[in-house]
């Protein structure tokens, strides 16, 4: 296999969750697509690591999997707040910060 | 920290290369249509559902990687546990249950803009750097090394992330608690 291949197919996914990012104005959605873009971090750590033949880039993505869980719990925590005091999650409308 | 994976393919291998790659080709296929299918789909109970095609096509990549641990664990945390937490948010927040009212054609085109921008600025780096690297695994990764490593070397990482999802545990039951 050709690492490339691996990096290519990252970077794809990796495009993808920034335009869902970009794109999406539902909350939950949003934070479906920072999930894609974590995988496609992953995919590129776990395949360097098999490329130096190095457990580095396995242990690396643990902590990452690990942070993600983090994040999705604190993130749907505060979607379920601004649906509960808006009741919408639309993020277009959250925008008491814009000044 | 030799870089022993960075072999020419040897002609006996020739067969397990063609074989890597088929998977490789479908299982990225699968990944990229469910992606795209997730990020664009109206229901979001549907987004959620493409994910978990995004996620298992992400794990059966780490097996052909070698890395069997990585792979069960993307499958029992994200699978098992991440998406479940999503379909109850999505449960919770019933208002957004059907269609995702209509995103501004504008804000679309633009967001598609950056990603496609972003693509070709990565796909020409990348291409330009790796062309011909080639990964040669020759037997997977062994549990033993990779939990050697997290409880010697990576021993204050794993700590610090302990602390770190106590933390997340104890702010998200604080943040959404009811008064």
């Amino acid at each position: 296999m050709i690492l490339n291949q691996f990096l290519l197919l990252a970077a794809v996914l990796f495009c993808i969750g920034v335009y869902g990012v970009l794109a999406r104005r539902n909350g939950i959605m949003v934070l479906m697509s920072v999930e894609i873009i974590l995988n496609s971090v992953n995919i590129n750590l776990v395949a360097f690591g098999a490329f130096r033949d190095n457990v580095a880039g396995e242990v690396f993505a643990l902590f990452v999997i690990a942070v993600a869980a983090a994040e999705v719990g604190i993130g749907l925590a505060i979607v379920l707040l601004i649906y509960r005091n808006r009741r919408s999650i639309d993020l277009t409308e959250a925008d008491l910060l814009k000044g | 920290m030799t870089p022993s994976g960075v072999l020419a393919a040897s002609a006996s291998g020739g067969d397990l290369f063609v074989a890597q790659n088929v998977f490789f080709g479908v299982i990225a296929l699968v990944m990229i249509v469910s992606a795209i299918r997730c990020v664009t789909t109206r229901n979001v109970v549907h987004a959620a559902l493409w994910l978990v095609l995004v996620l298992a096509g992400a794990a059966a990549q780490f097996i052909l990687l070698g890395s069997e641990f990585v792979a069960v664990t993307q499958v029992l945390v994200y699978i098992g546990a991440i998406i479940v937490l999503f379909m109850f948010g999505i449960m919770l927040t019933k208002a957004s249950m059907g269609d995702d009212d209509s995103v501004a054609t504008e804000k679309r085109l633009m967001a598609s803009l950056v990603a496609v921008l972003l693509a070709v600025v990565m796909g020409i780096a990348l291409i330009d750097s790796y062309s011909d690297t080639r990964v040669v695994i020759d037997e997977p990764q062994r549990f033993g090394a990779v939990s050697d490593a997290i409880f010697s070397q990576y021993i204050v990482a794993f700590e610090a992330v302990s602390v770190l999802l106590l933390a997340a545990l104890i702010g998200a039951i604080v943040v959404a608690r009811k008064e």
